[in-house]
């Protein structure tokens, strides 16, 4: 079948779809998108975590077909051209990435998370990434990479940038 | 595999009995790892999230009517007042991610023992409401789990929405994993004290073939609250109660080994798990006097 579909901000068409093949299969292996991971194809480890009309959910339990219509922002999307998104840039100073496997699904749970609260408390942070596994750093740097974007989201928030 | 994709409840009703063999869809989080897994072939999936008469809750002669393409996120934000249990049970459910995709529905349509929302809405007394073009018919929840994954649905009906009475008193919830986020549960358990009616509801989950309620626990309970009075002074419970209720509890489980514990783990748990529950709840209830 065929889906359309707004994936970072551009009108997609895709022809050939198998009906029961995830969103995260579309993306990864129709659109040229393998930034969202597939790790578990079971919504256990949120490598794939995207936004599906603002909302993130993990890719590999969308139906392709549900995402007819609907508006997807991968991880892809969140840098503005060649600047990495704050998010982005805080996980690459904090050393928050190892092999990097799980890397894509907490910097779109972390900037969900950033977007709806400004200064979250460290058990915020715990509750908001429970859905990304990462097997390498221990989440430490992970957590330190989220405060440090948190912070300065909130200087840039309060400086009315 | 057909994609059928209704966009109205109407619609999904002719398709459903169109197509009776097509697997309905919502949050996808049971029914993609099955397919994703090669372990199901369908041969149609019927997607309900185009349906907004089922991602829609309302309040209706006192009951909340809760469509069955809610999601746990939406019952958790909106109606923690109206469904205390079940709120509480939702929390306890996978990961954000998955907490905004899955449904109660979705839930109740899997009909898995260890379904998170299934002991919350045993306990609540809730009612399950399924349609399909030749009329709605509704039930107790209890009724409607009829094995191992497998429950009341003939294969022309959809479920529309769960049918739950506020509270007059506490509700709680617990759930046993290996750790806090994306557990399956290994034993579960919901209870609700209804004043008004002077009544107990539980719910047990991942103890027995389907969820199931504690019905003797239940009924020892209420009694015990009416012989001493204390619906009414909400005193301290006698010495002992709770800890009775548990074995009761524990009594009505028929849990099996598994991967995720054993059933002797299974029973211990259960029993715990209800003493504090009560304690939790009468705590509650006293507080609220």
């Amino acid at each position: 079948m065929r889906i359309t579909t707004t994936v970072n901000g551009e009108p997609r068409e895709i022809d050939d779809v198998w009906e029961g093949e995830s969103l995260l299969y579309a993306l990864r292996e129709r659109m040229g998108l393998p930034g969202s991971k597939n790790a578990c194809d079971q919504g256990e480890c949120g490598s794939c975590t995207v936004y599906l009309d603002a909302v993130p959910v993990c890719a590999c339990l969308v139906a392709a077909g549900q995402a007819q219509g609907r508006d997807i922002i991968t991880v892809e999307g969140l840098a503005e051209r060649d600047t990495l998104h704050p998010v982005q840039q805080a996980f690459v100073e904090a050393g928050a990435v190892q092999c990097g496997f799980c890397t894509p699904g907490l910097i779109v749970a972390a900037h969900d998370l950033l977007a709806r609260s400004l200064q979250p408390s460290d058990q915020v942070i715990r509750e908001a990434l429970a859905g990304n596994l990462c097997r390498c750093t221990g989440y430490e740097k992970i957590l330190d990479a989220v405060r440090l974007a948190a912070d300065r989201l909130a200087d840039a928030s309060a400086s009315g940038r | 595999m057909d994609f059928l994709q209704p966009r109205s409840w109407a619609e999904a009703l002719e398709a459903k009995a169109a197509h009776p063999d097509a697997v309905p869809i919502a949050g996808g989080t049971d029914v993609m790892v099955e397919l994703n897994f090669d372990v199901r072939r369908p041969p149609a999936l019927l997607d309900l999230t185009r349906v907004e008469e089922l991602t829609e809750w309302s309040m209706d002669e006192g009951q909340v009517r809760l469509g069955a393409g809610v999601t746990y996120a939406r019952v958790i934000t909106e109606l923690g007042r109206e469904l205390p249990g079940l709120a509480m049970a939702s929390r306890t459910v996978g990961s954000p991610q998955i907490r905004n995709r899955g449904t109660v529905g979705g839930n109740l349509g899997a009909a898995s023992p260890a379904g998170d929302s299934h002991p919350a809405l045993l306990a609540a007394e809730a009612q399950v409401e399924l349609a399909s073009l030749s009329g709605t018919r509704t039930m107790p929840v209890s009724d409607f789990y009829t094995g191992v994954k497998r429950n009341a649905l003939e294969p022309d009906e959809l479920i529309a929405a769960i049918l739950i009475t506020p509270p007059s008193g506490p509700q709680q919830f617990c759930k046993i994993g290996t750790r806090n986020a994306m557990v399956i549960a290994v034993s579960a358990f919901g209870l609700a004290l209804h004043p008004d009616r002077r009544a107990v509801g539980t719910g047990i989950g991942s103890a027995a073939p389907t969820p199931r309620r504690a019905r003797e626990a239940e009924q020892f309970l209420a009694q015990a609250l009416d012989e001493d009075g204390l619906w009414d002074s909400r005193r301290d419970l006698p010495a002992g109660l709770a800890h009775d209720f548990g074995a009761r509890v524990r009594a009505a489980a028929a849990p099996i080994d598994d991967v995720r514990g054993t059933a002797a783990y299974r029973l211990h748990s259960l029993a715990v798990m209800a003493r504090r529950a009560l304690t939790w709840a009468w705590d509650d209830y006293q507080k609220a006097a």
